[in-house]
């Protein structure tokens, strides 16, 4: 069985995002980047599913600048086998990235593609539904837990009311969502073997793909500072507050 | 070169600091009060295969250089750990490395790399004879097929955690050699083997919660196929390590004066007093920007032993340099984070104060300040030698 991970490089979780001055966008000039926090649980799910001898190949791909193939080193230093990157330094929205993913997955027919649920940077939480439905695959989607059977996948989902599981047949596409494991720490060895292992990259504009946006970015703006909160003094000042002030009661 | 520097280690810094976060505030504050050995993060820092980075692969390491393993041990420290409870290996390997035999090589280093063996201990310096190393008083005899040990050192440390040790002994006298450092060989002891059998350790307590012990040999015998390199050259090989261990400490001081300054920012940026906060005051900004200045400026002469290091040439100068700019600057930025915490830095709960003990080590160990300062002036100025 092989695995596909698609994994995005995004503004490190770390890092306090600054909007450019002309409010056009982030500003990730100079800022540290990295594997987005739901795409490595991805990547780990991936390994230890095929460390449980239940895949023999798992391929981690990226979409976007040349520097995501630092990410994809990353997730071949965590254990991925090779990487593809399909490269292009045109923004890139969820249905592009679903429509290039497609025309990966054409080419290596995996049996199984793992996403993060989204992106810790436009949190469209859009990529692997638009996949699946592209390719007509069924989809699991905020995986807590996976067990890969034969030809099929049992898949606990955190929904509002609690957990679902389901069995999808593959080939299937899932996101994963944050209890699903704990990521590892990639160990030196591995590092150094993850600088020779294969790692393609393709010409956004050799797959034929149209990634042009549907949606336009007008304005991108701080969250309002939040302003320093009161102390009162009894609580029948607290419900009076509540109920006249922020008429939430 | 720094910025391209910084880019081509950030794999290595990731990869330890990823490590490092397992091992957080209150697990080194746990150790230090319990008088402990962090026996789980030294562990884990060989299982990940981070203290076999300069082992050939060959051997089952990583085959990197002085340049990766300086970001090791600098991202520990940075990350609030104490690499003084695994530097030794980094240093001491260099002088296997590049000294040892080859078949000393195939029976040691596959060990070390798999994490069976430790080679974490350096037996140096003596009681009477601290830098003065060319006087020490420890003889190691030849006797057939063995060496046999007579003396005494100290200011050794990690024995209790360590399988190997590289000691320095006089095997030929020093009023029949030419010059005062020939005569001087070192060996591989297997301290397994040694202890209570002609060596004995005697630990001692001191200020940073660091392992380090006197030993007293009486008749130790050491196979003479444990010689590293000719015999009588010793000195030249331990020297050569020195430049690498000076380099090393120098980066764990980085990584300290890092940790000092990100925490002093964090709490004169949070610490408001008279209804702002202590940061917005200049006289407290300006000695934390200072330290700052200093220790990215040692960096810079960090980096400069570091290549001449791995490309083979002497780093003696660098080195020294490096580490006396690096001591200096983390202790400047240890002494301002303690101060911009006020009381609180010596709150245990904080951590300034026991990295503040640490750093200061560095001050003192592997060489003083005030040596470095004669070796600048005696042998890179040219000025009349005082000793």
């Amino acid at each position: 069985m092989k695995i596909l991970v698609a994994v995005k490089r995004v503004l490190d979780y770390n890092v306090k995002a600054r909007v450019k001055a002309d409010k056009s966008g982030v500003d990730l000039s100079n800022v540290k980047m990295s594997m987005n926090p739901f795409d490595e649980i991805a990547v780990e799910e991936a390994l230890r599913i095929s460390e449980a001898g239940k895949a023999d190949e798992v391929v981690a791909v990226s979409l976007g600048v040349s520097q995501a193939q630092e990410t994809l080193r990353t997730a071949m230093a965590m254990g991925a086998d090779r990487g593809i990157l399909v490269e292009s330094d045109a923004e890139l929205q969820p249905l592009a990235v679903a429509k290039l993913l497609k025309h990966v997955i054409e080419k290596e027919q995996p049996d199984l593609v793992l996403l993060g649920k989204q992106a810790i940077d436009d949190d469209s939480n859009q990529t692997g539904q638009m996949l699946a439905a592209l390719m007509d695959w069924p989809q699991a989607t905020f995986a807590s837990k996976v067990e890969v059977g034969e030809g099929k996948a049992q898949v606990t989902r955190e929904i509002d009311g609690g957990l679902e599981t389901i069995e999808v047949t593959l080939p299937a596409v899932i996101t994963t969502d944050l209890r699903l494991n704990e990521p590892r720490y990639a160990k030196l060895p591995n590092i150094m073997k993850a600088k020779k292992k294969p790692l393609d990259v393709i010409p956004v504009a050799d797959t034929g793909v149209d990634v042009t946006p549907r949606l336009e970015v007008l304005e991108v703006n701080e969250p309002q500072a939040r302003s320093a909160g009161i102390k009162v003094s009894s609580v029948d000042e607290l419900v009076d507050k509540l109920k006249n002030e922020a008429k939430v009661i | 070169m720094n910025s391209t520097t910084v880019a081509a280690y950030e794999d290595i810094r990731e990869g330890v600091r990823g490590l490092c976060s397992q091992f957080d505030a209150a697990y080194w504050r746990g150790i230090d009060a319990r008088k402990a050995f962090p026996e789980e993060f030294v562990e884990a820092m060989t299982q990940a295969g981070w203290l076999a980075a300069m082992i050939p692969e060959e051997y089952g390491g990583s085959g990197l250089g002085l340049a990766e393993a300086s970001v090791i041990l600098e991202e520990v420290n940075r990350a609030g750990g104490n690499s003084g409870t695994v530097h030794g290996q980094m240093y001491n390997m260099f002088t296997l490395l590049r000294h040892g035999s080859d078949a000393q090589k195939q029976r040691y280093l596959p060990e070390i790399a798999a994490g069976r063996l430790r080679l974490q201990s350096m037996g140096v310096t003596e009681p009477t004879t601290g830098t003065d190393t060319t006087k020490i008083k420890t003889t190691a005899v030849r006797d057939g097929d063995s060496y046999i040990v007579n003396g005494q050192k100290v200011w050794i440390s990690r024995i209790q955690h360590s399988d190997l040790m590289i000691l320095l002994a006089r095997t030929t006298p020093l009023e029949q050699v030419k010059r005062k450092s020939e005569g001087m060989s070192i060996f591989i002891v297997d301290l397994q083997q040694a202890i209570g059998n002609g060596l004995s350790v005697q630990p001692i307590a001191n200020m940073v919660n660091h392992e380090t012990n006197e030993l007293f040999f009486d008749n130790l015998k050491i196979p003479a196929a444990n010689l590293i390199g000719e015999e009588g050259k010793g000195f030249r090989y331990i020297l050569d390590g020195l430049n690498a261990e000076r380099t090393l400490i120098a980066a764990e001081c980085i990584g300290d004066g890092r940790w000092f300054i990100e925490k002093a920012r964090n709490y004169a940026s949070e610490r408001e007093v008279f209804g702002r906060p202590i940061g917005q005051n200049q006289g407290v900004q300006f000695p934390i920007a200072k330290a700052h200045i200093n220790v990215e400026a040692a960096d810079l002469m960090r980096w400069r032993a570091c290549e001449e290091y791995d490309s083979g040439r002497n780093a003696g100068a660098s080195a020294n340099m490096a580490k006396y700019l690096a001591a200096e600057a983390s202790w400047e930025a240890a002494n301002v984070c303690l101060q911009t915490h006020g009381g609180f830095g010596f709150a245990n709960e904080y951590d300034v104060e026991r990295k503040f003990r640490e750093t200061r080590l560095y001050q003192v160990a592997p060489i003083s300040t005030n040596l470095i300062l004669s070796y600048v002036a005696e042998h890179l100025l040219e000025l009349p030698r005082s000793f």
